[in-house]
């Protein structure tokens, strides 16, 4: 892991699709008043005439994507992943997910990362929105190499799919040369035998950090990121979890209808493991730096640490 | 198509409608039938559509954003030949490619799924703006409810369309008055709709959504207008065509049963009649 690196998923959200609107001249961005934010800002420069502000009007923003599809446009839509997941909902699901429309929904500023703003605009379900929509594919990077890839595979795959990124700069973890994205696909960062930790977005490099102190007790834990929470790579986490015999799963979301949720219905019908979901335990967030909330509401490397140990002593 | 044919095509479709809900024991005959003349205008006369390739690129969109009435646009739809009259019969029944709401997937010619209320309109914005940001000439229709303007997404669009000064763009309100809990000023009044689509930056025709005459004109104006969307509110009877279901905010939501039925055939038979005597004195 590059410590010295630090790069926040909305950033790399914005540089990909400037890399995307060359090969893509179908591609078009919408934003709703947040184009500084979300970082579709650096798209608007490049493409000044396939950038679309809707103005603060999300739910618009997501029928007149839903158009543009149905005319062969690729639209990326961009907001706040509590606007563009939670106020869009039934937007999404009726005018892009019941007719399977190519449309990709960029959500930035997810989970509490968000930070001083607070609990209003700290989006903690957004995962269990998007889940529940049929044909959905939902994806939630872990740093800025896994992000870009996502956006990427976003353009390329033909159907509606849901990127979650986040406000806050985070470490980078895969700069691998064998490094390889590909949607459905969860990766062993780190092999082991004692528990599985299976965790997404920001929590990836969390729990590694977590498994480097459990490593220092003697206790191997398995480190899975996996970046597409839907479909779900129920094969490797099955697989990990027979090996390891217990499973815990780490998301910056709510321990209802995320990662969690979904690892535990992957492993239920066989009742492969117990399954601990770390996550936020049914609360609101609130205002504070985003590093201060993070380990107030333990999904930091200690607090994963603390409750992996917890809960493979017990 | 003359006036005449226009309006000896609407009955058909009125009797598509009825025969299509009275078939399903489900669906919304009122609003299916104040926009009968309206679809019919649309399908026959100024759409440039093609039957036999419902996904040509080239053609006109339409968006029927107050989806609840399907029967009226798939009745339209199956007399201008994108699939077999016969088929409305199977409307609502299970494994039937007519849903009880528009799906683009499974219906040739259904340009947008839709049925949750306010965003057919955001639907054809878009489609608007495909057409402008790629250059093309096709235009975009779509038909709401009066009572579908209730809902805020509708305004949403309407600024945005407004703003980008889609004129390839007209919004039709079926403006019947009636939703299902009463009269839409009782319920929670949407207007004035001219001021409110005026103050938006469109050009707003009001019409009787029964006359050809008037459909043709604000249609050719709609077209001839630039730098702005068309917004043409028509004033229509709910239930048109079948005096007992006419004016009623009770055939909102409810099919005919089999006597029903047979009076509501036998109205429509007498619109025929009306409408051959016409033309031999005409």
């Amino acid at each position: 892991m590059s410590e010295a690196i630090k790069i926040a998923t909305r950033e790399s959200y914005g540089k990909a699709l400037v890399e995307l609107g060359a090969q893509y001249p179908n591609l078009v961005v919408l934003d709703a008043d947040l184009a500084g934010a979300t970082k579709t800002g650096i798209f608007k420069k490049a493409y000044p005439d396939r950038h679309i502000n809707c103005g603060i009007a999300e739910c618009n923003m997501t029928g007149i994507a839903a158009g543009l599809a149905t005319c062969g446009k690729i639209p990326f839509i961009s907001s706040f992943a509590m606007f563009a997941a939670g106020r869009n909902y039934e937007q999404i699901r009726n005018s892009i997910g019941y007719p399977h429309l190519n449309v990709k929904i960029g959500a930035t500023h997810a989970g509490i990362t968000v930070g001083e703003d607070g609990a209003s605009h700290q989006c903690n379900e957004d995962l269990a929105l998007m889940r529940t929509i049929p044909g959905m594919v939902v994806m939630c990077p872990a740093d800025d190499i896994e992000a870009r890839a996502a956006v990427h595979a976003a353009a390329a795959y033909d159907g509606p799919v849901y990127l979650r990124f986040g406000r806050a700069a985070c470490p980078i973890i895969n700069d691998r040369e064998d490094y390889h994205f590909q949607i459905g696909k969860a990766e062993i960062l780190q092999e082991g035998t004692a528990v599985t930790i299976a965790a997404t977005g920001i929590c990836v490099g969390a729990a590694l950090e977590a498994a480097d102190m459990l490593a220092q007790e003697g206790i191997k834990a398995e480190v899975i990121n996996v970046c597409t929470i839907k479909p779900l790579d129920e094969e490797l986490i099955k697989s990990s979890a027979r090996k390891t015999g217990k499973v815990v799963t780490a998301e910056e979301h709510s321990i209802i209808g995320g990662l969690g949720s979904a690892v535990c219905d992957a492993l239920s019908e066989e009742a492969i493991a117990p399954v601990y979901k770390i996550g936020m335990r049914d609360v609101f967030g609130e205002s504070g730096p985003a590093p201060a909330l993070v380990a107030k509401y333990r999904l930091d490397g200690k607090g994963i640490y603390e409750q992996v140990k917890a809960f493979i002593s017990n | 198509m003359t006036n005449s044919d226009l309006k000896k095509t609407a009955n058909k479709v009125r009797k598509g409608i009825i025969t299509a809900i009275h078939s399903a024991k489900a669906g919304h005959p009122g609003g299916s039938l104040s926009a009968a003349d309206i679809y019919t205008y649309l399908y026959f006369e100024e759409m440039n559509i093609d039957p036999q390739n419902p996904r040509w690129e080239e053609r006109d969109r339409f968006v029927l954003s107050k989806g609840h009435t399907a029967p009226g646009l798939y009745s339209a739809l199956a007399h201008r030949g994108f699939f077999p009259v016969a088929d409305l019969t199977t409307l609502r029944q299970l494994g039937s490619y007519l849903q009880g709401h528009p799906c683009m997937q499974h219906v040739p010619g259904v340009d947008m799924s839709s049925g949750s209320l306010g965003q057919g309109i955001s639907a054809a914005v878009g489609m608007a703006l495909a057409g402008k940001l790629d250059g093309k000439d096709y235009r975009v229709y779509t038909l709401l409810g009066d009572g579908e303007t209730q809902e805020g997404q509708v305004w949403e669009a309407a600024m945005f369309a407004g703003h980008r000064k889609l004129d390839n763009l007209t919004v039709i309100v079926d403006n019947n008055g009636l939703q299902i809990d009463g009269a839409v000023d009782e319920v929670c009044t949407p207007y004035p709709l001219d001021k409110k689509f005026e103050a938006f930056n469109f050009r707003v025709i009001t019409i009787d959504a029964h006359d050809y005459d008037a459909l043709r004109a604000a249609f050719q104006e709609a077209r001839a207008t630039k730098g702005r969307p068309t917004a043409i509110i028509a004033r229509s009877m709910k239930g048109k065509g079948v005096s007992f279901m006419e004016g009623q905010a009770a055939w909102h939501g409810v099919a005919p049963n089999d006597e029903q039925f047979a009076l509501a055939m036998e109205d429509l038979l007498k619109i025929d009649t009306e409408l051959s005597q016409e033309e031999e004195i005409g």
